[in-house]
Protein backbone atom coordinates (compact mmCIF):
# COMPACT_ATOMS: atom_id res chain seq x y z
CA UNK A 1 0.00 0.00 0.00
CA UNK A 2 3.05 2.20 0.23
CA UNK A 3 2.53 5.50 1.91
CA UNK A 4 -1.19 5.37 2.53
CA UNK A 5 -1.03 3.08 5.48
CA UNK A 6 1.73 5.20 7.05
CA UNK A 7 0.39 8.75 6.98
CA UNK A 8 -2.98 10.40 7.35
CA UNK A 9 -3.84 12.03 4.02
CA UNK A 10 -4.53 15.78 3.94
CA UNK A 11 -8.24 16.53 4.05
CA UNK A 12 -8.77 17.63 0.41
CA UNK A 13 -6.78 14.67 -0.91
CA UNK A 14 -8.68 12.33 1.35
CA UNK A 15 -11.98 13.73 0.09
CA UNK A 16 -11.10 13.21 -3.56
CA UNK A 17 -9.56 9.86 -2.84
CA UNK A 18 -12.59 8.54 -0.98
CA UNK A 19 -14.91 10.01 -3.59
CA UNK A 20 -13.08 7.98 -6.21
CA UNK A 21 -13.12 4.82 -4.14
CA UNK A 22 -16.78 4.90 -3.26
CA UNK A 23 -17.93 5.08 -6.87
CA UNK A 24 -15.84 2.19 -8.15
CA UNK A 25 -16.80 -0.70 -5.93
CA UNK A 26 -16.07 -3.92 -7.72
CA UNK A 27 -18.52 -6.27 -6.21
CA UNK A 28 -18.25 -9.99 -5.64
CA UNK A 29 -21.66 -11.53 -5.18
CA UNK A 30 -21.63 -14.52 -2.92
CA UNK A 31 -25.06 -15.73 -3.96
CA UNK A 32 -26.26 -18.40 -1.61
CA UNK A 33 -30.04 -18.52 -1.68
CA UNK A 34 -33.20 -16.55 -2.46
CA UNK A 35 -31.51 -13.20 -1.85
CA UNK A 36 -29.15 -13.86 -4.74
CA UNK A 37 -32.15 -13.59 -7.07
CA UNK A 38 -32.96 -10.17 -5.66
CA UNK A 39 -29.29 -9.24 -6.01
CA UNK A 40 -29.46 -10.14 -9.70
CA UNK A 41 -32.72 -8.19 -9.98
CA UNK A 42 -30.92 -5.18 -8.49
CA UNK A 43 -28.15 -5.49 -11.07
CA UNK A 44 -30.47 -5.66 -14.09
CA UNK A 45 -32.16 -2.83 -15.89
CA UNK A 46 -35.10 -1.96 -13.62
CA UNK A 47 -32.99 -1.18 -10.54
CA UNK A 48 -29.51 -1.09 -12.03
CA UNK A 49 -26.96 -0.46 -9.28
CA UNK A 50 -24.23 0.02 -11.85
CA UNK A 51 -25.40 3.63 -12.00
CA UNK A 52 -24.21 3.91 -8.37
CA UNK A 53 -20.76 2.75 -9.40
CA UNK A 54 -21.09 -0.83 -8.20
CA UNK A 55 -19.73 -3.19 -10.81
CA UNK A 56 -20.91 -6.79 -10.39
CA UNK A 57 -18.37 -8.32 -12.76
CA UNK A 58 -15.44 -8.95 -10.42
CA UNK A 59 -13.76 -12.07 -11.74
CA UNK A 60 -13.08 -13.35 -8.31
CA UNK A 61 -12.45 -12.27 -4.76
CA UNK A 62 -8.93 -11.06 -5.60
CA UNK A 63 -10.32 -8.36 -7.87
CA UNK A 64 -13.15 -7.32 -5.58
CA UNK A 65 -13.62 -4.47 -3.12
CA UNK A 66 -17.07 -5.37 -1.92
CA UNK A 67 -18.43 -8.74 -0.87
CA UNK A 68 -22.20 -9.10 -0.83
CA UNK A 69 -23.20 -12.18 1.11
CA UNK A 70 -26.74 -12.86 -0.01
CA UNK A 71 -28.50 -15.83 1.44
CA UNK A 72 -28.36 -18.54 4.06
CA UNK A 73 -24.92 -19.43 5.25
CA UNK A 74 -24.65 -23.03 6.38
CA UNK A 75 -21.96 -24.50 8.57
CA UNK A 76 -20.68 -26.53 5.65
CA UNK A 77 -20.35 -23.39 3.52
CA UNK A 78 -18.79 -21.15 6.18
CA UNK A 79 -15.10 -22.11 5.64
CA UNK A 80 -15.39 -21.27 1.94
CA UNK A 81 -16.86 -17.83 2.68
CA UNK A 82 -14.11 -17.11 5.18
CA UNK A 83 -11.45 -18.11 2.69
CA UNK A 84 -12.96 -15.99 -0.07
CA UNK A 85 -13.06 -13.02 2.29
CA UNK A 86 -9.42 -13.54 3.20
CA UNK A 87 -8.49 -13.62 -0.48
CA UNK A 88 -9.87 -10.12 -0.99
CA UNK A 89 -7.35 -7.27 -0.80
CA UNK A 90 -7.70 -4.46 1.77
CA UNK A 91 -9.59 -2.16 1.94
CA UNK A 92 -12.55 -4.50 1.66
CA UNK A 93 -16.19 -4.13 2.57
CA UNK A 94 -18.96 -6.57 3.33
CA UNK A 95 -22.71 -6.15 2.91
CA UNK A 96 -24.79 -8.76 4.63
CA UNK A 97 -27.88 -8.99 2.45
CA UNK A 98 -30.98 -10.58 3.89
CA UNK A 99 -32.13 -11.94 7.21
CA UNK A 100 -30.34 -15.26 6.85
CA UNK A 101 -26.97 -13.59 6.37
CA UNK A 102 -27.75 -11.18 9.22
CA UNK A 103 -28.86 -13.60 11.90
CA UNK A 104 -30.09 -16.89 10.48
CA UNK A 105 -33.53 -15.53 9.56
CA UNK A 106 -36.32 -18.11 9.36
CA UNK A 107 -33.79 -20.85 10.11
CA UNK A 108 -32.97 -19.47 13.54
CA UNK A 109 -33.57 -22.89 15.11
CA UNK A 110 -31.96 -25.01 12.42
CA UNK A 111 -29.12 -27.36 13.28
CA UNK A 112 -27.12 -26.69 10.13
CA UNK A 113 -27.33 -22.93 9.61
CA UNK A 114 -24.72 -20.41 10.75
CA UNK A 115 -26.67 -17.74 12.62
CA UNK A 116 -25.27 -14.74 10.83
CA UNK A 117 -22.28 -14.20 8.58
CA UNK A 118 -20.84 -11.78 11.15
CA UNK A 119 -19.82 -14.80 13.19
CA UNK A 120 -17.03 -15.47 10.72
CA UNK A 121 -16.29 -12.21 8.90
CA UNK A 122 -16.78 -8.54 9.87
CA UNK A 123 -19.80 -6.86 8.30
CA UNK A 124 -20.14 -3.19 7.35
CA UNK A 125 -23.79 -2.90 6.36
CA UNK A 126 -26.71 -5.10 7.33
CA UNK A 127 -29.67 -5.08 4.96
CA UNK A 128 -32.72 -6.67 6.61
CA UNK A 129 -35.54 -8.39 4.77
CA UNK A 130 -36.52 -11.86 3.66
CA UNK A 131 -35.57 -11.34 0.94
CA UNK A 132 -34.96 -7.58 0.94
CA UNK A 133 -36.24 -5.71 -2.09
CA UNK A 134 -33.68 -4.55 -4.66
CA UNK A 135 -34.36 -1.02 -3.46
CA UNK A 136 -33.11 -2.08 -0.02
CA UNK A 137 -29.82 -3.17 -1.57
CA UNK A 138 -29.52 0.20 -3.28
CA UNK A 139 -30.13 1.82 0.10
CA UNK A 140 -27.44 -0.36 1.65
CA UNK A 141 -24.98 0.54 -1.08
CA UNK A 142 -25.59 4.25 -0.56
CA UNK A 143 -25.11 3.82 3.20
CA UNK A 144 -21.82 2.03 2.52
CA UNK A 145 -20.70 4.79 0.16
CA UNK A 146 -21.40 7.40 2.84
CA UNK A 147 -19.30 5.34 5.21
CA UNK A 148 -16.42 5.14 2.74
CA UNK A 149 -16.56 8.91 2.21
CA UNK A 150 -16.21 9.51 5.95
CA UNK A 151 -13.48 7.06 6.79
CA UNK A 152 -9.71 7.37 6.81
CA UNK A 153 -7.86 4.93 4.61
CA UNK A 154 -5.01 4.64 7.08
CA UNK A 155 -7.35 3.56 9.83
CA UNK A 156 -9.11 1.14 7.54
CA UNK A 157 -5.93 -0.58 6.43
CA UNK A 158 -4.90 -0.84 10.04
CA UNK A 159 -8.08 -2.83 10.52
CA UNK A 160 -10.04 -0.20 12.48
CA UNK A 161 -13.52 -0.03 11.13
CA UNK A 162 -16.39 2.33 11.68
CA UNK A 163 -19.39 0.87 13.46
CA UNK A 164 -21.52 -1.28 11.18
CA UNK A 165 -24.71 0.23 9.79
CA UNK A 166 -28.02 -1.57 10.15
CA UNK A 167 -30.57 -0.24 7.74
CA UNK A 168 -33.76 0.88 9.43
CA UNK A 169 -32.26 0.59 12.90
CA UNK A 170 -32.41 4.33 13.62
CA UNK A 171 -36.18 4.27 13.20
CA UNK A 172 -38.07 3.12 16.30
CA UNK A 173 -39.23 -0.45 15.97
CA UNK A 174 -42.93 -1.17 16.49
CA UNK A 175 -42.08 -3.24 19.53
CA UNK A 176 -40.53 -0.22 21.26
CA UNK A 177 -43.95 1.32 21.82
CA UNK A 178 -45.60 -1.90 22.94
CA UNK A 179 -45.82 -2.65 26.67
CA UNK A 180 -42.89 -4.49 28.14
CA UNK A 181 -43.15 -8.23 28.40
CA UNK A 182 -43.67 -9.69 31.85
CA UNK A 183 -40.40 -10.75 33.37
CA UNK A 184 -39.25 -14.09 32.09
CA UNK A 185 -42.07 -14.13 29.54
CA UNK A 186 -41.55 -14.86 25.87
CA UNK A 187 -42.93 -12.95 22.97
CA UNK A 188 -46.17 -14.55 21.78
CA UNK B 1 8.57 -31.99 -14.42
CA UNK B 2 7.86 -32.09 -10.72
CA UNK B 3 7.00 -35.30 -9.01
CA UNK B 4 3.26 -35.66 -9.27
CA UNK B 5 2.97 -37.69 -6.14
CA UNK B 6 3.80 -34.63 -4.03
CA UNK B 7 0.81 -32.75 -5.42
CA UNK B 8 -2.35 -33.03 -3.46
CA UNK B 9 -5.49 -31.05 -3.73
CA UNK B 10 -7.45 -30.43 -0.62
CA UNK B 11 -10.52 -28.33 -0.93
CA UNK B 12 -11.46 -26.02 1.93
CA UNK B 13 -15.05 -27.20 1.85
CA UNK B 14 -14.30 -30.90 1.51
CA UNK B 15 -15.34 -33.27 4.21
CA UNK B 16 -12.65 -34.94 6.31
CA UNK B 17 -11.30 -38.03 4.65
CA UNK B 18 -12.63 -37.08 1.25
CA UNK B 19 -10.38 -38.53 -1.43
CA UNK B 20 -8.64 -35.86 -3.43
CA UNK B 21 -5.39 -37.67 -4.01
CA UNK B 22 -4.20 -38.15 -7.54
CA UNK B 23 -3.77 -41.61 -8.86
CA UNK B 24 -0.41 -41.94 -10.61
CA UNK B 25 -0.14 -44.19 -13.63
CA UNK B 26 2.97 -45.04 -15.68
CA UNK B 27 6.51 -44.52 -14.49
CA UNK B 28 9.58 -42.45 -15.13
CA UNK B 29 9.11 -39.62 -17.60
CA UNK B 30 5.77 -41.03 -18.68
CA UNK B 31 4.21 -40.56 -15.29
CA UNK B 32 0.77 -39.12 -15.59
CA UNK B 33 -2.33 -38.71 -13.50
CA UNK B 34 -6.01 -38.29 -14.06
CA UNK B 35 -7.04 -34.91 -12.82
CA UNK B 36 -9.74 -34.30 -10.29
CA UNK B 37 -11.25 -30.90 -10.76
CA UNK B 38 -13.53 -29.52 -8.11
CA UNK B 39 -16.01 -27.02 -9.51
CA UNK B 40 -17.77 -25.00 -6.84
CA UNK B 41 -19.18 -24.66 -4.26
CA UNK B 42 -18.97 -21.03 -5.31
CA UNK B 43 -18.62 -21.00 -9.05
CA UNK B 44 -20.53 -18.87 -11.54
CA UNK B 45 -21.30 -21.86 -13.74
CA UNK B 46 -23.16 -23.74 -11.06
CA UNK B 47 -25.53 -20.89 -10.14
CA UNK B 48 -25.77 -21.51 -6.46
CA UNK B 49 -23.54 -23.41 -4.13
CA UNK B 50 -23.56 -26.66 -6.03
CA UNK B 51 -20.26 -28.45 -6.10
CA UNK B 52 -19.23 -31.10 -8.57
CA UNK B 53 -16.00 -33.06 -8.72
CA UNK B 54 -14.95 -33.96 -12.25
CA UNK B 55 -12.47 -36.69 -12.99
CA UNK B 56 -10.71 -35.78 -16.19
CA UNK B 57 -8.49 -37.46 -18.69
CA UNK B 58 -7.06 -34.45 -20.47
CA UNK B 59 -9.99 -32.38 -21.68
CA UNK B 60 -12.49 -35.18 -21.40
CA UNK B 61 -14.61 -35.85 -18.35
CA UNK B 62 -14.44 -39.49 -17.32
CA UNK B 63 -16.55 -39.25 -14.22
CA UNK B 64 -18.53 -36.72 -12.23
CA UNK B 65 -19.70 -36.72 -8.67
CA UNK B 66 -22.04 -34.01 -7.38
CA UNK B 67 -21.27 -33.01 -3.80
CA UNK B 68 -24.43 -31.68 -2.25
CA UNK B 69 -25.36 -30.35 1.16
CA UNK B 70 -23.88 -26.85 1.06
CA UNK B 71 -27.37 -25.40 1.26
CA UNK B 72 -28.83 -27.91 3.68
CA UNK B 73 -31.01 -25.98 6.09
CA UNK B 74 -32.97 -28.80 7.66
CA UNK B 75 -36.43 -27.95 6.29
CA UNK B 76 -37.93 -31.32 7.08
CA UNK B 77 -36.89 -31.09 10.72
CA UNK B 78 -37.90 -27.44 11.05
CA UNK B 79 -41.35 -28.25 9.65
CA UNK B 80 -41.94 -30.52 12.63
CA UNK B 81 -41.68 -27.47 14.87
CA UNK B 82 -43.95 -25.11 12.94
CA UNK B 83 -47.71 -25.25 12.94
CA UNK B 84 -49.67 -25.75 9.74
CA UNK B 85 -49.97 -22.04 9.06
CA UNK B 86 -46.28 -21.38 9.56
CA UNK B 87 -45.06 -24.19 7.33
CA UNK B 88 -45.99 -22.34 4.19
CA UNK B 89 -43.54 -19.57 5.03
CA UNK B 90 -40.90 -22.24 5.31
CA UNK B 91 -41.67 -24.31 2.24
CA UNK B 92 -41.80 -21.45 -0.23
CA UNK B 93 -38.13 -20.94 0.49
CA UNK B 94 -36.70 -24.35 -0.43
CA UNK B 95 -37.19 -23.76 -4.14
CA UNK B 96 -36.97 -20.00 -4.09
CA UNK B 97 -37.91 -19.60 -7.72
CA UNK B 98 -41.26 -21.33 -7.36
CA UNK B 99 -42.50 -20.21 -3.98
CA UNK B 100 -46.15 -20.19 -4.89
CA UNK B 101 -46.17 -23.75 -6.21
CA UNK B 102 -44.43 -25.02 -3.07
CA UNK B 103 -46.87 -23.47 -0.63
CA UNK B 104 -49.71 -24.68 -2.83
CA UNK B 105 -48.49 -28.25 -2.35
CA UNK B 106 -48.54 -27.99 1.43
CA UNK B 107 -51.92 -26.24 1.48
CA UNK B 108 -53.42 -28.95 -0.72
CA UNK B 109 -51.93 -31.70 1.42
CA UNK B 110 -53.31 -30.24 4.66
CA UNK B 111 -56.69 -29.63 3.04
CA UNK B 112 -56.84 -33.21 1.85
CA UNK B 113 -56.09 -34.49 5.34
CA UNK B 114 -58.70 -32.22 6.89
CA UNK B 115 -61.17 -33.13 4.10
CA UNK B 116 -61.82 -29.51 3.47
CA UNK B 117 -63.81 -28.05 0.58
CA UNK B 118 -62.01 -25.16 -1.04
CA UNK B 119 -64.16 -22.52 -2.82
CA UNK B 120 -64.04 -22.65 -6.61
CA UNK B 121 -62.74 -19.12 -6.97
CA UNK B 122 -59.78 -19.84 -4.69
CA UNK B 123 -58.88 -22.89 -6.75
CA UNK B 124 -58.92 -20.95 -10.01
CA UNK B 125 -56.88 -18.11 -8.56
CA UNK B 126 -54.37 -20.61 -7.23
CA UNK B 127 -53.99 -22.00 -10.73
CA UNK B 128 -53.61 -18.54 -12.19
CA UNK B 129 -50.83 -17.57 -9.81
CA UNK B 130 -49.14 -20.95 -10.06
CA UNK B 131 -48.88 -20.51 -13.82
CA UNK B 132 -47.49 -16.99 -13.47
CA UNK B 133 -44.99 -18.41 -11.02
CA UNK B 134 -44.04 -21.06 -13.56
CA UNK B 135 -43.26 -18.37 -16.11
CA UNK B 136 -41.21 -16.44 -13.54
CA UNK B 137 -39.16 -19.53 -12.82
CA UNK B 138 -38.56 -20.40 -16.48
CA UNK B 139 -37.51 -16.84 -17.34
CA UNK B 140 -34.82 -17.01 -14.67
CA UNK B 141 -33.37 -20.18 -16.17
CA UNK B 142 -33.56 -18.81 -19.71
CA UNK B 143 -31.43 -15.88 -18.58
CA UNK B 144 -28.99 -17.87 -16.47
CA UNK B 145 -28.45 -20.60 -19.04
CA UNK B 146 -27.59 -18.03 -21.68
CA UNK B 147 -25.08 -16.45 -19.27
CA UNK B 148 -23.42 -19.81 -18.77
CA UNK B 149 -22.97 -20.10 -22.52
CA UNK B 150 -21.46 -16.63 -22.72
CA UNK B 151 -24.41 -14.41 -23.60
CA UNK B 152 -25.27 -11.71 -21.09
CA UNK B 153 -28.07 -9.90 -22.91
CA UNK B 154 -30.85 -12.52 -22.51
CA UNK B 155 -30.61 -12.07 -18.74
CA UNK B 156 -31.65 -8.44 -19.09
CA UNK B 157 -34.55 -9.40 -21.32
CA UNK B 158 -35.60 -12.11 -18.89
CA UNK B 159 -35.53 -9.73 -15.95
CA UNK B 160 -37.53 -7.12 -17.83
CA UNK B 161 -40.34 -9.67 -17.99
CA UNK B 162 -39.71 -10.95 -14.50
CA UNK B 163 -40.05 -7.48 -13.00
CA UNK B 164 -43.38 -6.98 -14.78
CA UNK B 165 -44.71 -10.30 -13.51
CA UNK B 166 -43.39 -9.73 -10.01
CA UNK B 167 -45.10 -6.36 -9.99
CA UNK B 168 -48.38 -8.02 -10.91
CA UNK B 169 -48.05 -10.73 -8.28
CA UNK B 170 -46.94 -8.23 -5.68
CA UNK B 171 -50.16 -6.30 -6.17
CA UNK B 172 -52.10 -9.37 -5.08
CA UNK B 173 -49.81 -11.04 -2.57
CA UNK B 174 -47.42 -8.40 -1.29
CA UNK B 175 -44.36 -10.52 -2.06
CA UNK B 176 -41.85 -10.56 -4.87
CA UNK B 177 -40.37 -14.02 -4.40
CA UNK B 178 -42.12 -15.56 -1.42
CA UNK B 179 -45.80 -14.92 -1.73
CA UNK B 180 -47.30 -16.68 1.31
CA UNK B 181 -50.67 -16.19 -0.36
CA UNK B 182 -52.11 -19.66 0.12
CA UNK B 183 -53.89 -20.59 3.25
CA UNK B 184 -55.30 -23.82 4.46
CA UNK B 185 -58.79 -23.66 3.00
CA UNK B 186 -58.22 -20.97 0.40
CA UNK B 187 -56.31 -17.78 -0.04
CA UNK B 188 -55.24 -14.97 2.26
CA UNK B 189 -57.38 -12.32 0.53
CA UNK B 190 -59.17 -11.86 -2.77
CA UNK B 191 -57.42 -10.44 -5.81
CA UNK B 192 -57.22 -6.65 -5.84
CA UNK B 193 -59.42 -4.58 -8.11
CA UNK B 194 -58.12 -4.43 -11.68
CA UNK B 195 -55.90 -7.51 -11.29
CA UNK B 196 -57.60 -9.43 -14.05
CA UNK B 197 -57.28 -6.58 -16.50
CA UNK B 198 -53.58 -6.19 -15.71
CA UNK B 199 -53.08 -9.93 -15.90
CA UNK B 200 -54.73 -10.05 -19.33
CA UNK B 201 -52.64 -7.16 -20.59
CA UNK B 202 -49.42 -8.67 -19.26
CA UNK B 203 -50.23 -12.04 -20.76
CA UNK B 204 -50.64 -10.39 -24.17
CA UNK B 205 -47.44 -8.38 -23.70
CA UNK B 206 -45.35 -11.41 -22.78
CA UNK B 207 -46.84 -13.41 -25.62
CA UNK B 208 -45.62 -10.66 -27.91
CA UNK B 209 -42.14 -10.79 -26.38
CA UNK B 210 -41.63 -14.56 -26.42
CA UNK B 211 -40.46 -14.51 -30.08
CA UNK B 212 -37.58 -12.31 -28.89
CA UNK B 213 -36.15 -15.30 -27.05
CA UNK B 214 -36.58 -17.51 -30.07
CA UNK B 215 -34.62 -15.02 -32.17
CA UNK B 216 -32.10 -14.09 -29.53
CA UNK B 217 -31.25 -17.44 -28.01
CA UNK B 218 -32.86 -20.44 -29.66
CA UNK B 219 -32.16 -19.34 -33.23
CA UNK B 220 -28.65 -18.21 -32.43
CA UNK B 221 -25.97 -20.16 -34.31
CA UNK B 222 -23.54 -20.14 -31.41
CA UNK B 223 -26.22 -21.32 -29.02
CA UNK B 224 -27.13 -24.16 -31.35
CA UNK B 225 -23.50 -25.14 -31.84
CA UNK B 226 -23.03 -25.32 -28.07
CA UNK B 227 -26.20 -27.26 -27.27
CA UNK B 228 -27.49 -29.42 -30.16
CA UNK B 229 -26.53 -33.02 -29.51
CA UNK B 230 -24.79 -32.16 -26.24
CA UNK B 231 -25.69 -34.32 -23.26
CA UNK B 232 -28.50 -36.45 -24.71
CA UNK B 233 -30.59 -38.21 -22.09
CA UNK B 234 -32.51 -41.33 -23.22
CA UNK B 235 -36.09 -41.49 -21.93
CA UNK B 236 -35.64 -44.84 -20.21
CA UNK B 237 -32.63 -43.56 -18.25
CA UNK B 238 -34.52 -40.40 -17.33
CA UNK B 239 -37.48 -42.41 -16.06
CA UNK B 240 -35.33 -44.83 -14.10
CA UNK B 241 -33.52 -41.94 -12.39
CA UNK B 242 -36.76 -40.21 -11.49
CA UNK B 243 -36.13 -37.15 -13.64
CA UNK B 244 -39.23 -35.01 -14.09
CA UNK B 245 -40.31 -31.65 -15.46
CA UNK B 246 -38.82 -30.00 -18.54
CA UNK B 247 -35.76 -32.24 -18.32
CA UNK B 248 -38.00 -35.29 -18.75
CA UNK B 249 -40.26 -33.66 -21.33
CA UNK B 250 -37.21 -32.96 -23.49
CA UNK B 251 -36.72 -36.71 -23.85
CA UNK B 252 -40.20 -37.02 -25.34
CA UNK B 253 -42.10 -38.30 -22.31
CA UNK B 254 -45.12 -36.03 -21.65
CA UNK B 255 -45.49 -36.99 -17.99
CA UNK B 256 -47.04 -34.04 -16.21
CA UNK B 257 -49.23 -34.40 -13.14
CA UNK B 258 -51.43 -31.53 -14.32
CA UNK B 259 -52.52 -33.89 -17.10
CA UNK B 260 -52.06 -37.39 -15.72
CA UNK B 261 -53.35 -36.73 -12.21
CA UNK B 262 -55.10 -33.34 -12.35
CA UNK B 263 -55.34 -31.36 -9.14
CA UNK B 264 -57.18 -28.05 -8.61
CA UNK B 265 -59.19 -27.45 -11.81
CA UNK B 266 -56.58 -28.52 -14.33
CA UNK B 267 -58.95 -31.24 -15.51
CA UNK B 268 -61.38 -28.65 -16.84
CA UNK B 269 -58.98 -26.85 -19.15
CA UNK B 270 -56.57 -27.84 -21.91
CA UNK B 271 -53.03 -28.23 -20.68
CA UNK B 272 -50.43 -28.45 -23.38
CA UNK B 273 -47.18 -30.22 -22.49
CA UNK B 274 -44.45 -29.38 -24.98
CA UNK B 275 -42.02 -32.24 -25.54
CA UNK B 276 -38.66 -32.54 -27.24
CA UNK B 277 -37.21 -35.34 -29.35
CA UNK B 278 -33.59 -36.01 -28.53
CA UNK B 279 -33.34 -35.07 -24.87
CA UNK B 280 -30.22 -32.98 -25.45
CA UNK B 281 -29.41 -29.58 -23.97
CA UNK B 282 -31.10 -27.78 -26.84
CA UNK B 283 -34.33 -29.71 -26.35
CA UNK B 284 -34.30 -29.04 -22.62
CA UNK B 285 -34.01 -25.35 -23.27
CA UNK B 286 -36.64 -25.53 -25.99
CA UNK B 287 -39.10 -27.20 -23.61
CA UNK B 288 -38.51 -24.47 -21.05
CA UNK B 289 -39.26 -21.77 -23.58
CA UNK B 290 -42.26 -23.59 -25.01
CA UNK B 291 -43.69 -24.04 -21.53
CA UNK B 292 -43.89 -20.27 -21.18
CA UNK B 293 -46.27 -20.12 -24.14
CA UNK B 294 -48.17 -23.14 -22.79
CA UNK B 295 -48.56 -21.42 -19.42
CA UNK B 296 -49.78 -18.25 -21.11
CA UNK B 297 -52.44 -20.34 -22.86
CA UNK B 298 -53.54 -21.72 -19.49
CA UNK B 299 -53.61 -18.22 -18.00
CA UNK B 300 -55.86 -16.99 -20.79
CA UNK B 301 -58.22 -19.91 -20.22
CA UNK B 302 -58.33 -19.18 -16.50
CA UNK B 303 -59.26 -15.56 -17.21
CA UNK B 304 -62.32 -16.84 -19.06
CA UNK B 305 -63.32 -19.33 -16.36
CA UNK B 306 -62.74 -17.40 -13.14
CA UNK B 307 -65.98 -17.55 -11.12
CA UNK B 308 -67.14 -15.12 -8.45
CA UNK B 309 -67.51 -16.11 -4.86
CA UNK B 310 -65.58 -16.40 -1.62
CA UNK B 311 -61.87 -17.24 -1.60
CA UNK B 312 -61.45 -18.76 1.83
CA UNK B 313 -63.24 -20.91 4.33
CA UNK B 314 -63.65 -20.29 8.00
CA UNK B 315 -60.87 -21.97 9.88
CA UNK B 316 -60.86 -23.16 13.46
CA UNK B 317 -58.60 -21.19 15.77
CA UNK B 318 -56.11 -24.01 15.79
CA UNK B 319 -55.51 -25.85 12.52
CA UNK B 320 -55.02 -29.50 13.37
CA UNK B 321 -54.77 -32.23 10.77
CA UNK B 322 -56.36 -35.49 11.89
CA UNK B 323 -54.13 -38.48 12.52
CA UNK B 324 -52.96 -40.12 9.34
CA UNK B 325 -50.77 -39.51 6.36
CA UNK B 326 -51.05 -38.34 2.79
CA UNK B 327 -48.81 -37.97 -0.23
CA UNK B 328 -49.58 -35.16 -2.59
CA UNK B 329 -47.79 -34.42 -5.80
CA UNK B 330 -47.98 -31.28 -7.83
CA UNK B 331 -46.29 -30.18 -11.01
CA UNK B 332 -43.74 -27.62 -9.92
CA UNK B 333 -41.98 -25.53 -12.56
CA UNK B 334 -38.93 -27.82 -12.41
CA UNK B 335 -40.73 -31.11 -12.08
CA UNK B 336 -42.78 -33.12 -9.67
CA UNK B 337 -42.92 -31.98 -6.13
CA UNK B 338 -44.26 -34.41 -3.60
CA UNK B 339 -45.10 -33.81 0.04
CA UNK B 340 -45.52 -36.75 2.37
CA UNK B 341 -47.35 -35.32 5.33
CA UNK B 342 -47.83 -37.41 8.41
CA UNK B 343 -49.81 -36.16 11.37
CA UNK B 344 -50.37 -37.48 14.86
CA UNK B 345 -53.29 -35.13 15.37
CA UNK B 346 -51.26 -32.31 16.90
CA UNK B 347 -50.64 -28.72 15.93
CA UNK B 348 -47.52 -29.53 13.93
CA UNK B 349 -46.87 -32.29 11.41
CA UNK B 350 -45.24 -35.38 12.79
CA UNK B 351 -43.22 -35.69 9.60
CA UNK B 352 -43.00 -33.74 6.37
CA UNK B 353 -41.01 -35.51 3.71
CA UNK B 354 -40.24 -33.65 0.53
CA UNK B 355 -39.70 -35.19 -2.85
CA UNK B 356 -38.17 -32.26 -4.64
CA UNK B 357 -37.71 -32.14 -8.42
CA UNK B 358 -34.19 -30.70 -8.39
CA UNK B 359 -32.86 -33.49 -6.19
CA UNK B 360 -34.10 -36.10 -8.63
CA UNK B 361 -32.97 -34.15 -11.67
CA UNK B 362 -29.35 -33.82 -10.55
CA UNK B 363 -29.16 -37.62 -10.32
CA UNK B 364 -28.88 -37.52 -14.10
CA UNK B 365 -25.76 -35.34 -14.03
CA UNK B 366 -23.13 -38.11 -13.54
CA UNK B 367 -24.70 -40.00 -16.46
CA UNK B 368 -24.83 -36.91 -18.68
CA UNK B 369 -21.30 -35.70 -17.96
CA UNK B 370 -19.50 -38.94 -18.70
CA UNK B 371 -17.42 -38.53 -21.83
CA UNK B 372 -18.16 -34.87 -22.56
CA UNK B 373 -15.56 -32.13 -22.94
CA UNK B 374 -15.12 -29.53 -20.20
CA UNK B 375 -16.85 -26.65 -22.06
CA UNK B 376 -19.74 -29.00 -22.82
CA UNK B 377 -19.89 -29.95 -19.17
CA UNK B 378 -20.95 -26.38 -18.39
CA UNK B 379 -23.57 -26.50 -21.14
CA UNK B 380 -24.94 -29.75 -19.71
CA UNK B 381 -24.87 -28.60 -16.09
CA UNK B 382 -26.87 -25.49 -16.88
CA UNK B 383 -29.42 -27.37 -18.94
CA UNK B 384 -30.41 -29.75 -16.16
CA UNK B 385 -32.47 -27.14 -14.44
CA UNK B 386 -32.16 -27.20 -10.68
CA UNK B 387 -32.26 -24.89 -7.71
CA UNK B 388 -29.65 -25.69 -5.10
CA UNK B 389 -31.98 -25.05 -2.16
CA UNK B 390 -34.35 -27.55 -3.68
CA UNK B 391 -31.62 -30.21 -3.83
CA UNK B 392 -30.35 -29.80 -0.31
CA UNK B 393 -33.51 -28.58 1.43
Amino acid sequence: MGVMDQVELPKPVKYVFNWGRKYSLWCFNFGLACCAIEFIAASTSRHDFIRHGVIPFAHGPRQADLLVVSGTLTDKMAPAVKRLYEEMPEPKYVISFGSCANCGGPYWDSYSVTKGVDQIIPVDVYVPGCPPRPEALLDGIIALQDMIQKESLKERIAGRRLDPITLGADEPLPSDSSPALPSGGRAP
Amino acid sequence: MSDLSTRERVHPGSAPGEDFHLEIVGDGDFQTADMKLSIGPAHPATHGVFRIVLEMDGERVTGARPVIGYMHRGFEKLAEHRDYRQIKALVNRHDWLSGFSNELGVALAVERMMEMEVPDRAQWIRMLLAEWNRILNHLMFIGSYAIELGAITPMFYAFREREDIQHLLESATGGRLHFTYNQVGGLKIDLPKGFLRQSTELSALIRKRVPDYHDLVLGNDIFQARTVGVGPLPPEVALSLGVTGPTLHATGVPEDSRVTEPYLKYGEIDVDVPVGENGDSFDRFYCLLARISASLDIIDQIHDHLPAGPVNTKLPKMVKAPEGATYLRTENPLGQLGYWLESDGGRTPWRLKMRTPSFSNVQAIPYLLEGVLVPDAIAVLGSVFFVVGDIDR
